[in-house]
Protein backbone atom coordinates (compact mmCIF):
# COMPACT_ATOMS: atom_id res chain seq x y z
CA UNK A 1 0.00 0.00 0.00
CA UNK A 2 3.07 2.54 1.05
CA UNK A 3 4.80 1.46 -2.62
CA UNK A 4 1.47 3.06 -4.18
CA UNK A 5 1.33 5.76 -2.31
CA UNK A 6 5.08 6.80 -3.03
CA UNK A 7 4.44 5.83 -6.85
CA UNK A 8 1.81 8.31 -6.75
CA UNK A 9 4.06 10.95 -5.54
CA UNK A 10 6.93 10.21 -7.74
CA UNK A 11 4.49 10.46 -10.79
CA UNK A 12 3.14 14.04 -9.29
CA UNK A 13 6.36 15.34 -8.97
CA UNK A 14 6.93 13.98 -12.34
CA UNK A 15 4.03 15.87 -14.17
CA UNK A 16 5.24 19.31 -12.23
CA UNK A 17 9.02 19.01 -13.29
CA UNK A 18 7.76 18.41 -17.14
CA UNK A 19 4.83 21.05 -17.14
CA UNK A 20 6.56 23.58 -15.00
CA UNK A 21 7.78 26.83 -16.27
CA UNK A 22 10.77 27.84 -14.20
CA UNK A 23 14.21 25.84 -14.47
CA UNK A 24 15.38 25.80 -11.04
CA UNK A 25 12.07 24.73 -10.10
CA UNK A 26 12.11 21.61 -12.57
CA UNK A 27 14.80 20.85 -11.12
CA UNK A 28 13.78 20.85 -7.77
CA UNK A 29 10.58 18.66 -8.70
CA UNK A 30 12.66 16.25 -10.48
CA UNK A 31 15.13 15.60 -7.12
CA UNK A 32 11.63 14.75 -5.30
CA UNK A 33 10.88 12.47 -7.54
CA UNK A 34 14.84 10.60 -7.18
CA UNK A 35 13.90 10.99 -3.15
CA UNK A 36 10.82 9.11 -3.59
CA UNK A 37 12.71 6.51 -5.75
CA UNK A 38 15.44 6.05 -2.81
CA UNK A 39 12.53 5.40 -0.45
CA UNK A 40 11.04 2.75 -2.93
CA UNK A 41 14.20 1.10 -2.91
CA UNK A 42 14.27 0.88 1.04
CA UNK A 43 10.89 -0.65 0.81
CA UNK A 44 11.59 -3.15 -1.21
CA UNK A 45 14.66 -3.80 0.73
CA UNK A 46 18.14 -2.75 -1.69
CA UNK A 47 19.20 -0.71 0.56
CA UNK A 48 22.76 -1.13 -1.40
CA UNK A 49 20.31 1.05 -3.99
CA UNK A 50 18.78 3.61 -1.61
CA UNK A 51 22.56 4.71 -0.39
CA UNK A 52 23.88 4.98 -4.12
CA UNK A 53 20.56 6.67 -5.96
CA UNK A 54 20.84 9.20 -2.71
CA UNK A 55 24.04 10.07 -3.41
CA UNK A 56 23.97 10.48 -7.15
CA UNK A 57 20.83 12.70 -6.61
CA UNK A 58 22.62 15.35 -4.94
CA UNK A 59 25.35 15.36 -7.34
CA UNK A 60 22.83 15.02 -10.65
CA UNK A 61 20.95 18.31 -8.38
CA UNK A 62 24.03 19.89 -8.09
CA UNK A 63 25.11 19.69 -12.20
CA UNK A 64 21.74 20.19 -12.95
CA UNK A 65 21.91 23.85 -11.03
CA UNK A 66 25.04 24.51 -12.45
CA UNK A 67 24.32 24.13 -15.75
CA UNK A 68 20.79 26.07 -15.87
CA UNK A 69 21.56 28.86 -13.73
CA UNK A 70 22.30 32.52 -14.96
CA UNK A 71 20.88 31.14 -18.43
CA UNK A 72 18.28 33.79 -18.92
CA UNK A 73 15.87 31.19 -20.59
CA UNK A 74 14.45 33.06 -23.68
CA UNK A 75 11.04 32.70 -23.12
CA UNK A 76 10.10 29.25 -24.99
CA UNK A 77 7.23 30.45 -26.60
CA UNK A 78 4.36 27.76 -27.26
CA UNK A 79 3.89 27.10 -31.23
CA UNK A 80 3.00 23.68 -30.01
CA UNK A 81 -0.12 23.22 -31.67
CA UNK A 82 -3.02 21.25 -30.69
CA UNK A 83 -2.83 18.39 -33.32
CA UNK A 84 0.46 17.84 -32.39
CA UNK A 85 -0.04 17.09 -28.51
CA UNK A 86 -3.45 15.24 -29.42
CA UNK A 87 -0.72 12.96 -31.23
CA UNK A 88 1.43 12.19 -28.53
CA UNK A 89 -1.12 11.68 -26.52
CA UNK A 90 -2.65 9.20 -28.42
CA UNK A 91 0.22 7.15 -28.91
CA UNK A 92 0.86 6.88 -25.30
CA UNK A 93 -2.08 5.93 -24.74
CA UNK A 94 -2.16 3.27 -27.26
CA UNK A 95 1.57 2.11 -25.70
CA UNK A 96 -0.49 1.99 -22.50
CA UNK A 97 -2.77 -0.73 -23.72
CA UNK A 98 -0.68 -3.03 -24.94
CA UNK A 99 1.50 -2.80 -22.03
CA UNK A 100 -1.16 -3.30 -19.71
CA UNK A 101 -1.99 -6.40 -22.06
CA UNK A 102 2.08 -7.60 -21.53
CA UNK A 103 2.27 -6.49 -17.93
CA UNK A 104 -0.71 -9.06 -17.29
CA UNK A 105 1.65 -12.61 -18.24
CA UNK A 106 4.66 -11.31 -15.57
CA UNK A 107 4.43 -13.12 -13.00
CA UNK A 108 2.81 -12.13 -9.71
CA UNK A 109 4.38 -9.19 -7.89
CA UNK A 110 5.80 -10.48 -4.70
CA UNK A 111 6.57 -14.19 -6.27
CA UNK A 112 9.99 -13.83 -8.48
CA UNK A 113 10.62 -16.76 -10.64
CA UNK A 114 14.67 -17.21 -8.97
CA UNK A 115 15.67 -19.99 -10.61
CA UNK A 116 19.05 -18.96 -11.32
CA UNK A 117 18.96 -16.83 -7.63
CA UNK A 118 18.18 -19.49 -5.85
CA UNK A 119 22.05 -21.07 -6.75
CA UNK A 120 23.45 -17.67 -5.65
CA UNK A 121 21.86 -17.32 -2.07
CA UNK A 122 22.67 -21.10 -1.20
CA UNK A 123 26.13 -20.81 -2.08
CA UNK A 124 27.28 -17.36 -2.47
CA UNK A 125 28.63 -17.08 0.63
CA UNK A 126 30.95 -20.00 0.64
CA UNK A 127 31.99 -19.03 -3.00
CA UNK A 128 32.90 -15.61 -2.58
CA UNK A 129 33.32 -14.65 1.31
CA UNK A 130 30.78 -11.98 0.77
CA UNK A 131 27.83 -11.31 3.34
CA UNK A 132 26.60 -8.84 1.17
CA UNK A 133 25.06 -10.80 -1.73
CA UNK A 134 24.82 -8.19 -4.27
CA UNK A 135 28.54 -7.15 -4.35
CA UNK A 136 29.09 -10.84 -4.55
CA UNK A 137 26.97 -11.38 -7.73
CA UNK A 138 27.95 -7.49 -9.32
CA UNK A 139 31.31 -8.37 -9.11
CA UNK A 140 32.55 -11.80 -8.89
CA UNK A 141 29.51 -14.20 -10.63
CA UNK A 142 28.64 -11.19 -13.20
CA UNK A 143 32.02 -9.68 -12.93
CA UNK A 144 32.01 -9.33 -17.07
CA UNK A 145 28.90 -6.84 -17.00
CA UNK A 146 30.74 -5.11 -14.19
CA UNK A 147 33.88 -4.88 -15.94
CA UNK A 148 32.03 -3.64 -19.10
CA UNK A 149 30.05 -1.09 -17.41
CA UNK A 150 33.63 0.57 -15.78
CA UNK A 151 34.47 0.77 -19.17
CA UNK A 152 31.16 2.68 -19.89
CA UNK A 153 31.86 5.45 -17.27
CA UNK A 154 35.48 5.74 -18.41
CA UNK A 155 34.15 6.23 -21.98
CA UNK A 156 31.62 8.97 -20.35
CA UNK A 157 34.68 10.59 -18.93
CA UNK A 158 36.55 11.07 -21.87
CA UNK A 159 33.38 11.94 -24.09
CA UNK A 160 32.61 14.83 -21.58
CA UNK A 161 36.63 15.70 -21.92
CA UNK A 162 36.60 15.64 -25.58
CA UNK A 163 33.26 17.75 -25.82
CA UNK A 164 34.42 20.73 -23.70
CA UNK A 165 37.94 20.85 -24.22
CA UNK A 166 39.74 24.20 -25.49
CA UNK A 167 42.81 23.19 -27.43
CA UNK A 168 42.19 22.92 -31.42
CA UNK A 169 39.34 25.44 -31.10
CA UNK A 170 41.53 27.95 -30.92
CA UNK A 171 43.56 26.94 -33.96
CA UNK A 172 40.21 26.28 -36.22
CA UNK A 173 39.93 29.80 -35.71
CA UNK B 1 33.05 36.91 -8.02
CA UNK B 2 32.78 40.30 -6.74
CA UNK B 3 33.82 40.25 -3.36
CA UNK B 4 37.94 39.78 -2.52
CA UNK B 5 38.38 36.86 -1.20
CA UNK B 6 36.87 33.37 -3.40
CA UNK B 7 34.24 31.23 -2.06
CA UNK B 8 30.89 31.52 0.11
CA UNK B 9 30.90 33.22 3.43
CA UNK B 10 32.82 32.48 6.81
CA UNK B 11 30.24 30.69 8.34
CA UNK B 12 29.94 28.10 5.41
CA UNK B 13 34.12 28.12 5.04
CA UNK B 14 34.15 27.11 8.60
CA UNK B 15 31.35 24.59 8.67
CA UNK B 16 33.12 22.95 5.61
CA UNK B 17 36.26 22.66 7.60
CA UNK B 18 34.19 20.64 9.97
CA UNK B 19 33.02 18.35 7.84
CA UNK B 20 34.62 17.54 5.00
CA UNK B 21 36.56 14.81 6.79
CA UNK B 22 34.28 13.26 7.94
CA UNK B 23 32.16 13.12 4.58
CA UNK B 24 35.83 11.48 3.48
CA UNK B 25 36.02 8.97 5.87
CA UNK B 26 32.55 8.13 5.32
CA UNK B 27 33.08 7.46 2.24
CA UNK B 28 36.10 5.30 2.87
CA UNK B 29 34.37 3.29 5.56
CA UNK B 30 31.53 2.28 2.64
CA UNK B 31 34.02 1.65 -0.03
CA UNK B 32 35.93 -0.74 2.38
CA UNK B 33 32.79 -2.01 4.47
CA UNK B 34 30.96 -3.25 0.66
CA UNK B 35 31.12 -6.81 1.70
CA UNK B 36 29.74 -6.86 4.77
CA UNK B 37 27.09 -3.58 5.03
CA UNK B 38 25.60 -2.13 2.19
CA UNK B 39 27.18 0.31 -0.01
CA UNK B 40 30.21 -0.56 -2.19
CA UNK B 41 32.61 0.73 -4.66
CA UNK B 42 30.52 2.71 -6.38
CA UNK B 43 28.52 5.03 -3.81
CA UNK B 44 31.88 5.08 -1.61
CA UNK B 45 33.54 6.84 -4.85
CA UNK B 46 30.74 9.25 -5.30
CA UNK B 47 30.23 10.48 -1.49
CA UNK B 48 34.15 11.31 -1.95
CA UNK B 49 33.66 13.11 -5.13
CA UNK B 50 31.13 15.09 -3.17
CA UNK B 51 33.39 15.92 -0.23
CA UNK B 52 35.85 17.54 -2.68
CA UNK B 53 33.05 19.04 -4.61
CA UNK B 54 31.98 20.77 -0.94
CA UNK B 55 35.26 21.86 -0.71
CA UNK B 56 35.62 23.12 -4.31
CA UNK B 57 31.99 25.27 -3.65
CA UNK B 58 32.77 26.31 -0.18
CA UNK B 59 36.86 27.57 -0.65
CA UNK B 60 36.34 28.73 -4.61
CA UNK B 61 37.77 26.42 -7.26
CA UNK B 62 41.50 27.69 -7.33
CA UNK B 63 42.03 26.34 -3.97
CA UNK B 64 40.73 22.98 -4.97
CA UNK B 65 43.19 23.01 -8.36
CA UNK B 66 46.33 23.72 -6.70
CA UNK B 67 45.43 20.38 -4.86
CA UNK B 68 44.37 17.81 -7.87
CA UNK B 69 44.28 19.50 -11.45
CA UNK B 70 42.56 17.56 -14.28
CA UNK B 71 45.42 16.23 -15.30
CA UNK B 72 46.19 14.19 -11.87
CA UNK B 73 42.36 13.73 -11.77
CA UNK B 74 42.84 11.94 -15.05
CA UNK B 75 45.74 10.14 -14.27
CA UNK B 76 44.15 9.05 -11.22
CA UNK B 77 41.08 7.26 -13.08
CA UNK B 78 43.06 5.54 -15.25
CA UNK B 79 45.21 3.98 -12.42
CA UNK B 80 42.30 2.73 -11.18
CA UNK B 81 40.46 1.62 -14.13
CA UNK B 82 43.74 -0.45 -14.92
CA UNK B 83 43.51 -2.28 -11.36
CA UNK B 84 40.33 -2.91 -11.84
CA UNK B 85 41.16 -4.54 -14.80
CA UNK B 86 43.87 -6.56 -13.39
CA UNK B 87 42.20 -7.54 -10.75
CA UNK B 88 39.26 -8.53 -12.79
CA UNK B 89 41.12 -10.95 -14.78
CA UNK B 90 43.25 -12.23 -12.16
CA UNK B 91 39.38 -13.09 -10.09
CA UNK B 92 38.16 -14.52 -14.30
CA UNK B 93 40.91 -16.74 -14.59
CA UNK B 94 40.96 -18.48 -11.12
CA UNK B 95 37.29 -17.67 -10.25
CA UNK B 96 37.91 -20.66 -7.00
CA UNK B 97 40.89 -18.91 -5.53
CA UNK B 98 39.09 -16.11 -4.74
CA UNK B 99 40.64 -15.05 -1.04
CA UNK B 100 44.04 -14.73 -0.09
CA UNK B 101 43.40 -14.89 4.25
CA UNK B 102 41.83 -17.25 6.44
CA UNK B 103 38.60 -18.73 5.46
CA UNK B 104 36.74 -16.20 8.45
CA UNK B 105 33.75 -14.44 7.05
CA UNK B 106 31.95 -11.40 8.10
CA UNK B 107 35.74 -9.34 8.44
CA UNK B 108 37.20 -6.88 6.75
CA UNK B 109 39.35 -8.23 4.95
CA UNK B 110 37.40 -11.89 4.16
CA UNK B 111 36.40 -11.11 1.05
CA UNK B 112 39.99 -10.67 -0.45
CA UNK B 113 40.06 -9.62 -4.29
CA UNK B 114 36.53 -8.33 -4.30
CA UNK B 115 37.91 -5.69 -1.51
CA UNK B 116 40.08 -4.35 -3.59
CA UNK B 117 38.56 -4.34 -6.86
CA UNK B 118 36.20 -1.98 -4.68
CA UNK B 119 38.78 0.02 -3.67
CA UNK B 120 39.56 0.08 -7.48
CA UNK B 121 36.17 0.98 -8.88
CA UNK B 122 35.79 3.63 -5.75
CA UNK B 123 39.17 5.19 -7.02
CA UNK B 124 38.46 5.26 -10.83
CA UNK B 125 34.43 6.86 -9.64
CA UNK B 126 35.92 9.43 -7.65
CA UNK B 127 38.41 10.87 -9.80
CA UNK B 128 36.43 10.51 -12.65
CA UNK B 129 33.58 12.35 -11.93
CA UNK B 130 35.46 15.10 -10.31
CA UNK B 131 37.53 15.52 -12.87
CA UNK B 132 33.64 15.57 -15.09
CA UNK B 133 32.69 18.06 -12.84
CA UNK B 134 35.74 20.17 -12.57
CA UNK B 135 35.36 20.51 -16.65
CA UNK B 136 31.51 21.11 -16.57
CA UNK B 137 32.21 24.73 -13.70
CA UNK B 138 35.47 25.44 -15.68
CA UNK B 139 33.31 25.45 -19.21
CA UNK B 140 30.71 27.26 -17.55
CA UNK B 141 32.79 29.72 -16.12
CA UNK B 142 34.54 30.27 -19.63
CA UNK B 143 31.08 30.86 -21.18
CA UNK B 144 29.95 33.58 -18.75
CA UNK B 145 33.58 36.03 -18.81
CA UNK B 146 33.23 36.10 -22.68
CA UNK B 147 29.34 37.10 -22.21
CA UNK B 148 30.51 40.07 -20.20
CA UNK C 1 0.28 -5.93 -11.19
CA UNK C 2 -0.90 -2.55 -10.50
CA UNK C 3 2.23 -1.47 -9.28
CA UNK C 4 3.96 -2.33 -12.83
CA UNK C 5 0.86 -0.45 -14.32
CA UNK C 6 1.76 2.57 -12.21
CA UNK C 7 5.15 2.03 -12.83
CA UNK C 8 4.96 2.72 -17.12
CA UNK C 9 3.07 5.54 -16.49
CA UNK C 10 5.61 7.42 -14.94
CA UNK C 11 7.72 6.29 -17.83
CA UNK C 12 4.98 7.46 -20.13
CA UNK C 13 5.31 11.18 -18.44
CA UNK C 14 9.19 10.68 -19.34
CA UNK C 15 8.31 9.91 -22.91
CA UNK C 16 6.15 12.50 -23.39
CA UNK C 17 8.57 14.82 -21.85
CA UNK C 18 11.31 13.62 -24.58
CA UNK C 19 8.64 13.56 -27.36
CA UNK C 20 6.91 17.08 -26.78
CA UNK C 21 9.07 18.92 -25.20
CA UNK C 22 11.37 22.04 -26.90
CA UNK C 23 13.45 22.60 -24.11
CA UNK C 24 16.88 20.94 -23.83
CA UNK C 25 16.79 20.80 -20.23
CA UNK C 26 13.09 19.37 -20.32
CA UNK C 27 14.67 16.69 -22.64
CA UNK C 28 17.42 15.55 -20.12
CA UNK C 29 14.78 15.60 -16.96
CA UNK C 30 12.61 13.34 -19.19
CA UNK C 31 15.81 10.82 -19.81
CA UNK C 32 16.22 11.21 -16.16
CA UNK C 33 12.25 10.22 -15.49
CA UNK C 34 12.80 7.26 -17.92
CA UNK C 35 15.82 6.17 -16.17
CA UNK C 36 14.23 5.92 -12.81
CA UNK C 37 11.02 4.06 -13.94
CA UNK C 38 13.09 1.21 -15.58
CA UNK C 39 15.58 0.89 -12.24
CA UNK C 40 12.60 0.98 -10.70
CA UNK C 41 10.17 -1.47 -12.61
CA UNK C 42 13.60 -4.00 -12.64
CA UNK C 43 13.50 -4.01 -9.02
CA UNK C 44 9.79 -4.61 -8.33
CA UNK C 45 9.82 -7.77 -10.49
CA UNK C 46 13.02 -9.41 -8.49
CA UNK C 47 10.80 -8.32 -5.04
CA UNK C 48 9.44 -11.02 -2.81
CA UNK C 49 6.82 -10.77 -0.51
CA UNK C 50 7.68 -10.53 3.33
CA UNK C 51 11.51 -10.39 2.10
CA UNK C 52 14.38 -10.09 3.33
CA UNK C 53 17.57 -7.53 2.33
CA UNK C 54 19.93 -10.21 0.35
CA UNK C 55 22.82 -9.26 3.25
CA UNK C 56 23.69 -12.15 5.36
CA UNK C 57 23.67 -11.48 9.29
CA UNK C 58 26.38 -13.21 11.50
CA UNK C 59 23.71 -15.02 14.11
CA UNK C 60 20.87 -15.74 12.43
CA UNK C 61 19.62 -17.56 9.73
CA UNK C 62 17.75 -16.01 6.92
CA UNK C 63 15.43 -17.97 4.49
CA UNK C 64 13.30 -15.56 2.93
CA UNK C 65 15.44 -12.97 0.44
CA UNK C 66 15.06 -11.15 -2.32
CA UNK C 67 16.68 -11.28 -5.59
CA UNK C 68 19.94 -9.75 -5.47
CA UNK C 69 20.50 -10.16 -9.44
CA UNK C 70 18.51 -7.19 -10.54
CA UNK C 71 19.40 -4.99 -7.77
CA UNK C 72 23.24 -6.09 -8.86
CA UNK C 73 22.81 -4.92 -12.27
CA UNK C 74 20.61 -1.76 -11.15
CA UNK C 75 23.11 -0.64 -9.07
CA UNK C 76 25.96 0.26 -11.95
CA UNK C 77 22.76 1.80 -14.42
CA UNK C 78 22.52 4.56 -11.72
CA UNK C 79 25.98 5.40 -11.52
CA UNK C 80 26.18 5.21 -15.83
CA UNK C 81 22.78 7.24 -15.68
CA UNK C 82 24.49 9.90 -13.82
CA UNK C 83 27.48 9.90 -16.47
CA UNK C 84 24.94 9.98 -19.01
CA UNK C 85 23.22 13.12 -17.46
CA UNK C 86 26.19 14.83 -17.02
CA UNK C 87 27.62 14.49 -20.66
CA UNK C 88 23.83 15.68 -22.01
CA UNK C 89 24.53 18.50 -19.76
CA UNK C 90 27.79 19.66 -21.05
CA UNK C 91 26.56 19.15 -24.70
CA UNK C 92 23.61 21.71 -23.82
CA UNK C 93 26.06 24.24 -22.10
CA UNK C 94 28.12 23.87 -25.66
CA UNK C 95 24.76 24.28 -27.36
CA UNK C 96 23.75 27.38 -25.67
CA UNK C 97 27.38 28.89 -25.94
CA UNK C 98 26.89 28.30 -30.03
CA UNK C 99 23.54 29.78 -30.87
CA UNK C 100 22.17 31.64 -27.83
CA UNK C 101 19.02 29.45 -26.80
CA UNK C 102 18.40 26.26 -25.22
CA UNK C 103 15.77 25.88 -28.05
CA UNK C 104 15.47 22.95 -29.96
CA UNK C 105 14.02 24.80 -33.21
CA UNK C 106 16.16 27.47 -33.77
CA UNK C 107 18.78 25.09 -33.67
CA UNK C 108 18.48 23.60 -36.89
CA UNK C 109 20.61 26.11 -39.33
CA UNK C 110 23.52 24.70 -40.63
CA UNK C 111 26.22 26.81 -39.84
CA UNK C 112 28.66 24.28 -38.84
Amino acid sequence: MELHIILIFMIFAAIMAVEIKDLISSVIALSAAGLGLCLAFLILKAPNLAITQLVVEILCVIVLIRGTINKDLPLVKDGRWLFNTIATLFSLAVLLLFSYLALKELPNFGAPLMRVSQEYISTGLEKTGSPNLVTAVALNFRGYDALAEAAIIFTAIIGTLAIARKIGKKDEE
Amino acid sequence: MKNKEPGMSLIVKTITRFTVGLVLVYGIFITLQGHVSPGGGFAGGIIITLAFIQLMLAFGQDEVLRKLNQEKGLLLAGIGAILFLVIASRIFLKPQQHSFVAEKHFQLLSAGFLSLSEIAIALMVAAGLFVIFLTLVLLIEEEEKEKK
Amino acid sequence: MSLYFLCFILFCVGLYSVLRKRNIIKIIIGLGIMEYAVNLFLILVGYRMHGRAPIFAKDQEILNMVDPLPQAMVLTTIVIGLAVTIIAVSLAIRIYEKYGTFDITKIRSLKG
